[in-house]
């Protein structure tokens, strides 16, 4: 239901339970550090990220999750550290940050759709300015990925129109226009009431299936339990745990671990 | 003589000051904002020293009286620098200096009410600082600022009278002359008057027009 058909095909990953190589890691993440001031968020963070891979970073508020996903996109600079995609190093890259970026795609808690553009304007603008697209094939193409997201029938409205749900649905597919291969979700629905949040769910889910790579910030521990295929428990900036959903949330081998989860077990409840 | 004879037989004469007071405002608001706006960038955006410049010259021109800023430019300055200017045009460069002191302010408070979130979500596509500004923070933070900017032309408009302390031959100069000619002069500067009222009134139609014809949904003051 994702697949693309005139237009060429995004990453073409395959499902989440198709067996995948060891050596097929999308992104690298090595030793991240991180401070404001004299406030060390990030203490030295690794992981690797498989293709098609979904995987949910959960914790406590404050823990360095949301500044970790944006030092991988580099709009944070962090102090040390590396990341890689596949075999291209996207920290100190000087002005081939604009490539990476658009190969690492971005959605934000707030939506920071461009307020005075339409839905439709605001998927195109980075097809044009960044990619350079003629104008013809740029709103095809964004309409495309609005229809993706359920959204095409909104194409002409403006933000302040939209509804916090719609508005995260536009900025997704203005994420996915440009291609990318990852796409870094900072608390996607932290801000929608919880009728909005399942919407955004739906998309992001129907997304993951499709086989693109994402990594999550979130606390919707039901979409976790649900749709990752790694979950990455954090703490005090440090990652303390980490696993597939079956083991972290229903058997952590830390203390911590247990603690956090166990506030959400309504919540992940396993169906069976 | 009566005063509606007299009237007829200068018209032609005020029409002319009309047409140099227009002209002193076109060239002043276009220097206004031909400086204003990359100052107010370079206010945001640059580097320290640049920054502390265009705060000075901001200081500079918003602190002295315009009389005094034309005074030292028309007698000072441009001669000084072996400038041998005309007085129109004198007028129009002074009041467009001192205009872009102004609006630097007025643009720079608009880019920076602009959300942070804005920028970032333009870099996270792929865009330079550069286009972003461009295509994202400019087309927002131009439509944040007209309100404010609309102030503009009825200050350039009134203070272009104070060029005929350097005689440039404007509404108001052209006024005083009648004047003194005629002898009448309650009607006369009634008149004036009228003149400067009436082209305020257009001024601020067309402003308005402007500001509708680029209003979004739900975005800048019109918003709620």
């Amino acid at each position: 239901m994702w697949s693309k058909k005139e237009l060429p095909s995004r990453a073409s990953g395959q499902g989440q339970d198709s067996p995948m190589k060891d050596d097929a890691f999308v992104l690298r993440v090595e030793d991240i550090h991180k401070k404001f001031g004299t406030n060390e968020v990030l203490k030295g963070v690794s992981f690797n990220v498989r293709k098609g891979e979904t995987i949910v970073f959960i914790g406590p508020s404050g823990t360095g999750k949301s500044t970790l996903l944006r030092c991988i996109n580099q709009l944070t600079i962090p102090e040390k550290g590396r990341v890689w995609l596949h075999d291209d190093e996207v920290t100190n890259s000087g002005p081939k940050i604009s490539y990476f970026r658009q190969k690492i795609g971005m959605v934000f808690q707030n939506f920071y759709l461009f307020d005075h553009l339409t839905a439709v304007r605001n998927v195109e603008i980075a097809l044009l300015k960044v990619k350079k697209m003629d104008p013809e094939s740029a709103r095809r193409q964004a309409l495309y990925e609005l229809e993706q997201v359920g959204m095409k029938g909104w194409a002409d409205h403006y933000p302040a129109e939209l509804s916090g749900g719609q508005a995260q649905r536009v900025s997704i597919a203005r994420a996915l226009a440009m291609d990318p291969e990852v796409i870094l979700f900072d608390e996607p629905t932290s801000a929608l009431d919880p009728e909005l949040t399942r919407e955004v769910l739906e998309v992001m889910k129907k997304l993951a299936k499709s086989g693109m790579t994402m990594l999550v910030v979130s606390h919707e521990m039901g979409f976790a339990a649900s749709v990752a295929n790694q979950i990455i428990f954090m703490e005090n900036g440090n990652i303390v745990e980490q696993g597939p959903p079956d083991a972290l949330l229903y058997d952590p081998a830390y203390v911590r671990t247990r603690k956090f989860v166990g506030q959400f077990a309504d919540l992940t409840q396993r169906k069976d | 003589m009566d005063v509606t004879s007299i009237l007829a037989e200068w018209t032609p004469y005020l029409i002319g000051g009309i047409s140099l007071t227009l002209g002193l405002v076109a060239i002043a608001l276009g220097i206004g904002v031909a400086l204003g706006l990359p100052f107010a960038l370079v206010q945001v955006y640059g580097p320290r020293p640049a920054k502390a410049a265009i705060s000075a010259y901001a200081w500079f021109f918003r602190g002295l009286p315009v009389l005094v800023l034309l005074f030292l430019f028309y007698f000072g300055i441009f001669p000084a620098m072996g400038l041998d200017l005309p007085a129109f045009f004198v007028g129009a460069v002074v009041l467009g200096l001192r205009g872009a002191a102004y609006q630097s302010q007025i643009f720079r408070g608009a880019i920076q009410s602009i959300n942070e979130g804005q920028m970032i979500a333009a870099l996270s596509l792929g865009m330079t600082r550069l286009t972003a500004i461009k295509s994202i923070i400019l087309p927002q933070s131009l439509r944040i600022a007209l309100p404010g900017w609309s102030n503009e032309y009825p200050e350039i408009l009134t203070d272009s009278a104070i060029c005929y302390a350097i005689g440039v031959a404007e509404l108001l100069t052209r006024t005083s002359q009648i004047v003194a000619v005629t002898y009448v002069t309650m009607p006369i500067y009634l008149c004036c008057a009228l003149i400067f009222i009436l082209l305020n009134y257009a001024g601020m139609r067309v402003i308005h027009v402007v500001e509708k014809r680029v209003a979004i949904p739900g975005f800048g003051a019109g918003a709620g």
